[in-house]
């Protein structure tokens, strides 16, 4: 118990005296869930859009300014030929093309049907995606309106329809931030915990000083739960940090109890700090260990469902998505912040992650060996 | 009980295909109290013996012991045994002095006080600077340390991987006082070192090269044991000289020496018969008998060998 004290002294003291460290603790946490959430935003703005209007009637103008009326789209062009406009979209000035034809109008008033026409520069994906449903909708909307205008709909639907109204469970105003920031305080989590540790015994195999903790009769166990406990304690002060900046800069208040998320992070920390000493054993220096960090990491990232929806995913990358103890984390963060899951409902989720950190701590053990 | 025994240790680098042996059988032995030094350049085989007896590495062949310990199966009871210093200083830069002491002392679960008496020659001179990171001392002043943290637990063997490479040579003759002192208090000194002058210091020097040592005794027999004459020659020229005396029929052996040429004489030669020889072409050369050294004998074995 002494030694352990004793280790444990000496790595704090250790970290408390590399300013950098100190920095890279509290200040990186910060600053990303400060700017990094407003960012990552879903949410389209300004597609710049140009209209080729064949028409230059007061239908195609009305359609026109109640697209750029909805905020989402910006007008860079009003164009008199397509040619013109796709040469916009070749340079990258334009994101979509709505052709307006030359009868619009007409067709409307005296046939109750036009079209008009959407070229999508589909470069960015998402973008694409999302500009051409919104300018969809908002065509559609205005297609109501016409025929509101025109017809005269009968007290009693002729034919039935379907109306659908709905509301969105747990986060009602669908505010991204709500789903963003509890993610990417995951992440951040992540990194301080399997980062800092592995990279902190790395440095000392790198300097030698391992070499000099290896002759001395200190138990394998004592060393390496001098390694762990300070950085689990690091990354519980991480979580409360990033849970007050998620409070005060956004309002967002877990639905459940704090200590939920704790617990959970508690055993998450085990288990990827695990993680982070399995790396330290099979690297011998800094450069090493930071690639390989990074190569786990960005998968962790992509296959944890924070910016992208798993159930989207093919299955063999379900099947990633399974082994990836972020994946988890993101999860648990989401049901207890925004739904207000208990422990029990979060019990699938704790047991894999101690399974996870049991296999890795146990490996860890196993593989760190006090001579070559 | 033999404080160090080594039977037939085998090293061996790399993969089956292409490796380099870092020790091919060595065997040797050291009497308890003994300062025991390893003589050898370079790449000789110095450190992977040292981390073999230091349980830091498994050796492919042969078996050893330390204190009576075999070094594979009992390792535990020689990490809390001996003391280790290895050639680079890895004490903790970032700790101060005393706190690095400090940290030595409790994994060895002993204090500062229980053996200060021991430490306390070395450790006071660095003393006053107790508060000073271990990163911002000088050379001489680190290695102090290092010794003061390799002793904090009493060790009955102490292991020193070239302690003095890099060192000034004021230092250094200090330094090799301090193991004076030291084995006077009974402690067991292993010092590897590539320096041949050092050797003089030891108690016994085994002479290793390449993985094979060439020579194990006291200072004195090895050099009494070189057994031929020895000449010193210089003139103005000393290339050419180096390439005639090559060419002299009572030449066994002759190397750039320093300012000096060094010369084997073979027994039927004599000091006359060189400066005879040399009047010819080096009429502006001295020639006079010296005693051998450790590394004229080193030259020696290593070429007999």
């Amino acid at each position: 118990m002494r030694t352990l004290k004793f280790l444990l002294q000496k790595e704090f003291r250790q970290i408390f005296r590399d300013p950098s460290i100190l920095r890279i603790i509290f200040i990186m946490p910060m600053m990303q869930l400060i700017l990094l959430p407003q960012a990552a935003d879903y949410e389209m703005k300004n597609i710049q859009l140009t209209v080729v209007d064949h028409d230059h009637s007061s239908y195609s103008q009305q359609l026109t300014s109640k697209i750029t009326a909805s905020g989402y789209f910006k007008l860079t062009d009003y164009s008199a030929s397509y040619k013109s406009a796709i040469e916009d979209i070749e340079r990258e000035k334009s994101d979509l093309i709505l052709t307006i034809p030359a009868r619009f109008e007409k067709d409307l008033v005296k046939e109750n049907e036009s079209k008009v026409f959407m070229a999508v520069n589909a470069i960015n994906g998402v973008k694409a995606n999302l500009g051409g449903a919104y300018l969809g909708m908002i065509i559609q909307d205005y297609n109501r309106e016409v025929r509101l205008k025109w017809i005269q709909f009968p007290r009693l639907n002729p034919e039935p329809t379907i109306d659908i109204t709905y509301s969105n469970w747990f986060n009602p105003l669908m505010n991204y931030k709500f789903f963003m920031v509890p993610g990417i305080l995951v992440v951040l989590i992540t990194m301080v915990g399997s980062f800092l540790a592995t990279l902190n015994i790395v440095k000392e195999k790198e300097i030698g000083t391992i070499e000099q903790i290896n002759v001395t009769p200190i138990k394998r166990h004592h060393f390496i739960l001098g390694k762990l406990i300070p950085f689990w304690i690091l990354g519980m002060v991480i979580l409360t940090i990033g849970l007050s900046i998620a409070r005060l800069f956004y309002g967002i208040l877990p639905a459940g109890h704090f200590y939920t998320i704790y617990a959970f992070a508690a055993i998450y920390l085990f288990s990827i700090l695990g993680l982070g000493l399995l790396i330290s054993n099979y690297t011998s220096n800094q450069q090493q260990a930071m690639l390989i960090s990074f190569f786990l990491m960005m998968i962790f990232i992509l296959l944890s469902g924070l910016y992208t929806s798993i159930d989207s995913m093919p299955e063999w990358a379900k099947i990633l998505t399974r082994l990836n103890p972020v994946t988890y984390f993101v999860e648990v963060m989401r049901m207890v912040v925004l739904k207000g899951s208990t422990l029990r409902d979060i019990l699938p989720q704790t047991l894999t992650v101690l399974c996870f950190g049991m296999v890795l701590n146990c490996w860890a053990v196993l593989s760190y060996h006090k001579r070559s | 009980m033999k404080a160090v025994l080594a039977e037939n240790l085998v090293k061996r680098y790399g993969d089956k295909r292409s490796h380099t042996e870092a020790l091919k059988e060595v065997s040797f032995e050291v009497k308890q109290g003994e300062l025991f030094g390893i003589i050898g350049p370079d790449g000789a085989g110095k450190t992977s013996l040292f981390r073999i007896l230091t349980t830091l590495l498994l050796p492919d062949g042969g078996n050893a012991t330390v204190d009576g310990y075999d070094v594979v199966k009992d390792f535990k009871s020689i990490r809390k045994r001996v003391g280790y210093m290895p050639g680079r200083f890895s004490l903790y830069q970032d700790l101060s002095v005393a706190e690095n002491l400090e940290f030595f002392a409790t994994i060895f679960e002993t204090s500062i006080e229980e053996n200060y008496e021991l430490i306390k020659d070395i450790y006071s001179q660095i003393e006053p600077f107790k508060d000073r990171k271990a990163g911002k001392l000088s050379g001489g002043m680190k290695q102090k340390l290092a010794l003061s943290c390799a002793l904090i637990h009493r060790p009955s063997v102490l292991f020193l991987d070239e302690p003095t490479t890099g060192v000034d040579a004021v230092s250094r003759m200090e330094f090799w006082d301090m193991l004076q002192g030291l084995k006077k208090q009974g402690i067991t000194i292993l010092v590897s070192t590539p320096y041949m002058d050092e050797a003089s210091l030891c108690d016994r020097v085994a002479l290793i090269q390449t993985g094979n040592i060439l020579s194990i005794n006291s200072p004195e027999n090895i050099i009494s044991n070189f057994g031929r004459s020895l000449v010193a020659v210089r003139s103005n020229k000393m290339f050419d000289l180096l390439k005639d005396l090559k060419y002299f029929e009572g030449t066994e052996d002759v190397y750039a020496f320093g300012e000096y040429h060094h010369l084997v004489l073979k027994n039927s030669s004599s000091l006359a018969e060189v400066k005879e020889f040399l009047s010819a072409r080096h009429f502006d050369s001295e020639a006079t008998m010296v005693t051998p050294g450790i590394e004229d004998c080193f030259i020696a074995l290593m070429k007999s060998s």
